[in-house]
């Protein structure tokens, strides 16, 4: 009845069909989801239905095409990215998933509320969907936004395994659009995802192919002098580290996908001159993070993770793996736009374009330089004035921010608020934690007002952070009564990764979080690459210095040698997942269970 | 066919769990109140249980390969013009490895060579660095005859400060002979894919062990410098300078058997990993 309601109910967006359009690109090709393609509608999604509110979905081994390559992928209902899953707030779904592949598989329901038993991560959830058997997912839904769905299973999310999973609220939807597309970025190899692993575990720079050279040493010598050139080559090499090492996994490997297509395949979403476009972007890469702006637009973010913050007008903004960022746009002429999402460490984009005509392109930006590493990300204090001066700034700037803000808070709701001023930046502790962790962040620094590595230099307005305040006030309003901190730390030579300098398979238990209670989680960098670290169950309150309005977030991209925490209340008991989400440093041991309990394990 | 009697089965099976699933719903209507109060109680988790704890899901313990010949090289030096094979390779784990190299000549205008073959534990005992116990075995031969010796073997490999790859080791002879050798190197790119690559060897011993011509106190030094053009990380041909240097009593020994105790040559190979 419900549902039936739901369906005829007339929307207030206006759905345009571009049926010529989609007539014209249907012969071209089954393989991508449809809306994928121009004109993505009403029909082209996935809805439950039934007196069960029913979908089902299969898994299962097909070929595909990128940019005209043929090649074979693993994906949900034949198609990468999968089919656009669109739910509803406060209904109960139940998701007939079946595996016909012959190994196991799983889909996980990224940033979605749940039974822990319904989470879909093998070994930690359940036993995982066995070849030939179908899994029932039923849970009640109470969230709404953005969010995705993909395996858990060994390497398949690299193969295609990830789809889209739009909620719509239950009550007036706060952000107004006319229309909508999700953006799903992805990274494509041609190469077996195993060979990738061993290839990294034998050389950790084989992706690499933006190192630095003496031909760059000799340019570096000749803008900041000699000296100082050497001396920071030297200090990288002293620490036997890359200041080129921005992604372990690179352009020379991957075809950076849009919806499913390569660059050449450009991508189109039609829209008509004064719209309200919602663009939904999630980052479904396995080992890539983006950087996305539509060059001639201004984006207002109005989502991030799922949830709605307040709206915030950017140039361009920073996309960590697994999280998602809605932003509208509002296209005021009638010419193509190009939706340009570039890898970050340079090697290469995903593109698409927002078109008023199907099959339209614009002028695709150049790729920029590859940025390099810094003291600061190698958790050391600097000593080189300009660096140390912009660090200093940044946080100045950043505490005004906050403070600001906390005013604002504390108008609101009384003494909750009372800023705490952090130490920025921390000194690490004693622990170097072994010899799985190849250095420490000696100095860990706040780094929310910045963009991140090689953004916010160019005159762009570069998202940060900070910038992220929740529409609504959390309901929590209790300080943490309990710290837990872990520390994220790897060896990029022997490729390995880990948390506390312990990989998985050297933990013998769960971390605990106990039901109900009011918990401070601090992650600290100790490496010198990004990691997107993502908790199951749960939302982490990120500290950002916005009190009450603290973004709720299910994914943290953390920067090197960066310090970061979060308010979390365990809600939902049982284990859960908590993970880099680079899939490849999750599978070499950065990954951990939290178990939601009713009293914590005395030590 | 086979596979729409699947379908088929398969679609039986679902039509069969759903109304399994209507009838347990009507059995829930029964017992509504009781979950509702199972609900309240424990949270929505209703008596589900978890798997129990593993730390087995993923590939971190996983055992790799890796197998590179660093020199398959031709020498064009004054003389005996040898072929050089320089290879080791590893399986196991990130901190326990069965380790093996592999080093020897062979010349190419006399019935001479020699080979040495390592097998060695390795473990690591910090970030960069393994410690590598184990056996080595020398072979060589000429004209006249054949010869062979037996060693145990201790030494540490790893990446040092500054990026360089070293290799030190201390041999005891199965005749009580005690030597050392040490081996770095360095990588330095030219560009992205020409990699320039100069390298230092040099072998000492504290005993004079004449049968192999080896002279107590340092034998050799040797330097060499090689550019190679990653056609792929893993296939990379390369040329390149090698001076190698005998001295004291081993130069003597050379001189003694007819050699030159200085030797300087352009070598030519390849550089190949798996």
């Amino acid at each position: 009845m419900k549902k039936e309601k739901g369906r005829n109910k007339i929307s207030r967006r206006t759905f345009i069909g571009y049926t010529a359009s989609l007539g014209a690109v249907a012969g071209m090709s089954t393989i991508l989801p449809p809306y994928a393609f121009a004109g993505f509608n009403e029909r082209d999604i996935l809805e439950p239905s039934g007196v069960d509110n029913v979908l089902d979905l299969t898994i299962s081994e097909f070929p595909i095409e990128i940019d005209g390559k043929k090649t074979t992928a693993i994906g949900i209902n034949g198609s990468v990215p999968g089919p656009l899953i669109r739910l509803k707030e406060g209904e109960d779904v139940l998701l007939r998933v079946t595996n016909n592949l012959d190994e196991d598989t799983s889909i996980h329901w990224h940033g979605i509320l749940l039974p822990f038993n319904m989470d879909g991560v093998p070994g930690v959830s359940f036993e995982g969907i066995k070849p030939g058997e179908t899994f029932e997912y039923k849970y009640p839904v109470e969230q709404n936004g953005t969010y995705w769905y993909h395996s858990h299973s060994g390497l398949q999310e690299q193969l295609g395994h990830y789809g889209p999973m739009i909620i719509d609220p239950a009550g007036k939807d706060p952000v107004e659009y006319d229309r909508e597309y999700p953006v799903i970025l992805g990274d494509w190899t041609f190469e077996s995802p195993y060979k990738v692993l061993a290839k990294l575990k034998k050389q950790d720079g084989y992706y690499n192919y933006q190192q630095r050279t003496l031909g760059e040493f000799f340019k570096d010598a000749k803008e900041d002098g000699f000296g100082k050139a050497m001396k920071d080559y030297l200090a990288f090499g002293k620490m036997r580290m890359s200041a080129t090492d921005l992604a372990d996994i690179t352009g020379e490997a991957y075809t950076y996908l849009m919806n499913g297509r390569g660059p050449d395949s450009n991508w189109n979403a039609l829209f008509k001159k004064g719209e309200k476009i919602r663009l939904r972007f999630i980052n479904a890469a396995t080992a890539s993070q983006f950087d996305v702006r539509i060059p001639g637009l201004k984006m207002t973010v109005v989502q991030a993770d799922g949830q709605n913050v307040k709206p915030i007008t950017i140039d361009e903004f920073r996309i960590g793996i697994a999280e998602t960022y809605d932003v509208i746009v509002e296209p005021k002429e009638e010419k193509p736009f190009t939706i340009f999402a570039e890898s970050m460490d340079r090697s290469g984009y995903a593109r698409g374009t927002l078109a008023p005509r199907d099959g339209m392109e614009a002028a695709v930006p150049e790729l920029r330089p590859r940025p390099k590493r810094s003291m600061k990300d190698m958790g050391m204090k600097m000593d080189m004035a300009g660096m140390d001066m912009d660090g200093n700034m940044d946080n100045m700037e950043g505490m005004d921010h906050g403070n600001m803000n906390m005013d604002h808070g504390n108008m609101n709701h009384g003494d909750m608020m009372m800023p705490v001023k952090v130490a920025d930046p921390v000194e690490h502790g004693p622990d170097r934690h072994g010899i799985g962790a190849a250095a420490i962040a000696d100095y860990q620094f706040d780094r929310l007002d910045e963009p991140g590595i090689g953004l916010g230099n160019d005159g762009r307005k570069v998202l940060v952070y900070r910038d992220l305040k929740s529409l609504k006030p959390n309901i929590d309003e209790r300080e943490p009564q309990r710290d837990v901190e872990l520390h994220l730390t790897g060896n990029m030579e022997r490729y390995m990764w880990s948390f506390d300098g312990k990989q998985f398979y050297e933990v013998d238990g769960p971390i605990e979080f106990k039901h109900n209670e009011r918990l401070r989680l601090t992650l600290v960098n100790d490496t010198m690459m990004e990691h997107p670290i993502h908790l199951h169950g749960m939302w982490m309150e990120m500290e950002n210095g916005n009190g009450i309005y603290n973004p709720r977030k299910h994914t943290l991209l953390l920067q090197p040698a960066q310090r970061i925490s979060a308010r979390v209340t365990p809600l939902d008991k049982g284990p859960w997942a908590f993970h880099c989400h680079i899939l490849y440093h999750m599978d070499m041991g950065m990954f951990r269970v939290v178990k939601v309990v009713d009293k914590l394990t005395e030590v | 066919m086979k596979n729409n009697n699947n379908l088929k089965a398969h679609l039986f099976l679902q039509t069969m769990k759903f109304r399994l699933t209507l009838c347990i719903r009507n059995l829930n209507a029964f017992a509504g109140a009781l979950a509702l109060l199972i609900l309240l109680v424990s949270g929505r988790a209703l008596a589900q249980t978890a798997p129990p704890f593993s730390n087995d899901m993923f590939m971190d313990n996983k055992t790799f390969t890796f197998l590179i010949f660093d020199r398959l090289e031709y020498s064009s030096i004054n003389g005996p013009d040898p072929l050089v094979l320089d290879a080791q390779g590893w399986i196991g784990k990130d901190f326990h490895k069965f380790w093996f190299k592999i080093e020897g000549d062979a010349q190419t205008t006399e019935k001479e060579g020699e080979m040495e073959i390592q097998g060695l534990y390795s473990r690591g005992i910090s970030s960069y660095f393994d410690f590598q116990a184990g056996l080595r075995y020398d072979m060589s031969y000429n004209a006249k005859d054949n010869n062979s010796r037996g060693f145990a073997v201790i030494g540490i490999q790893g990446l040092a400060p500054y990026l360089f790859e070293v290799d030190g080791s201390v041999q005891f002879s199965q005749d009580g002979d005690i030597s050392a050798s040490f081996e770095g190197e360095l990588d330095l790119l030219v560009t992205q894919r020409i990699i320039a690559q100069p390298r230092f060897t040099t072998n000492l011993a504290l005993q004079e062990v004449e049968e192999w011509g080896v002279g107590s106190g340092i034998n050799d030094i040797q330097l060499g410098f090689r550019l190679r053009y990653e056609i792929r990380r893993e296939f990379a041909p390369y040329i390149g300078i090698s001076w190698n240097r005998q001295l004291g009593q081993t130069a003597d020994l050379a001189r003694e058997e007819g050699g030159e105790a200085s030797n300087f040559g352009l070598v030519g190979g390849v550089r190949m990993w798996f």
